[in-house]
């Protein structure tokens, strides 16, 4: 049954706005998680929810084991240790980031994106530093830039590490941006003609290729990566990547477009526990 | 012209494989079938099937069936090409590229690539 809606959602823009007209009136956040849930475990019964927030590494134990091994000596610390001194380093007018965002930064990372009711739309945790820079007379990052929020995002994670991913959706405009956020991530898109859920969702756990396809469940857990160890990719520069792959123009990063996506993504894995900076090759 | 293939192909008539050749002939010269069907940037068939009888068919991806016994599977070779050129007809959520719909692949390859994999 369940398995029968992600498939009609699947079915490209006539049986999608059908379904998203029932679901709508009906689907909530935590009900979209756990269909996509029981659809990955009805199809691989022994990989746990937990070890969702692995990826693709949670289908193939070898490649898990080395990815254990980098992880006890990560080749990304220094970029790390860049992102803490950006971090600690005062704003012209002696302000710190700890001191304009939320609960000094700390444990905030589960709580983003969030739907910012006075603005009416959805803010990033990227946005919300750039908010506090321009706030305190300080030129605001480009957004995704991988070597300055990149870097200062890859340091702010690891105050938030362990927290459980809490993405809320509660208003009636917030909802509107979730669902134009999983109608992106379910729409085929690009010349070959995918959408997100193609590969996460209908073939996540297969090979394509030599690639295996990790769920949508847990993918927002642990960002920005670094790719072959040391090559920072932010969130929405993977979104970007996997858009390419399939032809498809990417949105701009920190459009309503990406934002919504990343709303309605990370909201598939609330009740994950948050993860700082991890290897991908 | 497009829509006219895309009316021709549904219907899965054999018609379609003369039409398709009136395209391109020159463009697709170099490749034979299989290059195409090998060519990451092209068919790159091997990212979703085996292909359990080419020996250098190596590390497959497993998201389609592998392709095997193909003549005897599909005696009208016009199914098959259909297949190529929209997946989506016989089954509308395949992860399968629509090869000729959305023009990955000229009508001049995608006879190339029916006419290799017809033999597998
Ligand atoms: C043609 C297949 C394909 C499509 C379509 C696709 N991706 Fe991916 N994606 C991949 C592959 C391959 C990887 C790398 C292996 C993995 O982690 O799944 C990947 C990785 C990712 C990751 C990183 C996972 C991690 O933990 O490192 C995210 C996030 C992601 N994709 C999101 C998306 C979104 C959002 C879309 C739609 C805009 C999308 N993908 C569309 C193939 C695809
Ligand atoms: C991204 C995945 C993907 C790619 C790339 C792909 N296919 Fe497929 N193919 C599938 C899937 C999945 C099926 C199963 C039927 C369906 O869902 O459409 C399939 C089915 C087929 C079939 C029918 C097989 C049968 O047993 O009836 C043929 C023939 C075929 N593909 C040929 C090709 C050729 C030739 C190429 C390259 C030019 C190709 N495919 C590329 C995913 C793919």
């Amino acid at each position: 049954m369940k398995q029968q809606i992600i498939m009609k959602l699947l079915t490209g823009m006539a049986g999608l706005g059908m379904v998203l007209g029932v679901a709508t009136a009906h689907a909530s956040p935590e009900q979209d998680k756990q269909d996509l849930i029981k659809y990955y475990s009805t199809k691989y019964p022994n990989v746990k929810l937990e070890d969702y927030v692995y990826g693709a590494l949670a289908f193939d134990p070898d490649s898990k084991a080395q990815y254990d091994a980098i992880m006890e000596f990560p080749p990304f610390d220094s970029q790390i240790d860049a992102g803490r001194k950006m971090w600690e380093t005062p704003f012209k007018n002696g302000k710190t980031y700890a001191d304009c965002l939320p609960n000094g930064g700390k444990m905030i990372a589960g709580n983003y994106p969030m739907f910012d009711e006075t603005k009416g739309k959805v803010v990033t945790l990227e946005d919300v530093v750039n908010d506090c820079r321009v706030a305190n007379g300080e030129a605001p990052f480009k957004l995704s830039d991988p070597k300055t929020i990149g870097v200062l995002s890859a340091y702010m994670r690891t105050l938030s590490d362990g927290m459980i991913m809490n993405v809320k959706v509660q208003s009636p405009k917030a909802m509107a941006a979730y669902e134009d956020g999983k109608r992106t991530f379910f729409r085929r898109t690009g010349q070959l003609n995918f959408a997100c859920a193609t590969c996460h969702v209908q073939n996540a756990g297969t090979r394509l290729r030599s690639e295996l396809l990790s769920p949508a469940v847990g993918q927002a857990v642990h960002w920005p990566v670094f790719r072959g160890g040391e090559n920072l990719v932010t969130l929405q520069g993977r979104y970007s990547g996997c858009f390419k792959m399939i032809r498809a123009v990417p949105p701009a990063e920190d459009s309503t477009v990406m934002n919504d996506l990343e709303y309605f993504h990370s909201a598939m894995s609330n009740g994950l526990p948050m993860k700082a900076s991890v290897f991908r090759k | 012209m497009r829509k006219l293939h895309q009316l021709i192909t549904a219907c899965a008539l054999g018609a379609i494989t003369l039409t398709g050749s009136a395209f391109a002939a020159d463009t697709a010269k170099e490749l034979t079938g299989k290059q195409i069907a090998f060519d990451r940037s092209k068919g790159n068939c091997l990212a979703c099937h085996a292909m359990p009888t080419v020996p250098d068919a190596e590390s497959p991806g497993l998201i389609g069936p592998p392709l095997i016994a193909m003549s005897a599977r599909y005696p009208d070779k016009a199914k098959l090409r259909a297949q190529i050129w929209d997946a989506t007809v016989a089954n509308p959520s395949s992860s399968m590229i629509p090869f000729g719909k959305n023009g990955v692949l000229t009508e001049a390859e995608i006879d190339k690539v029916a006419d290799f994999i017809y033999g597998l």
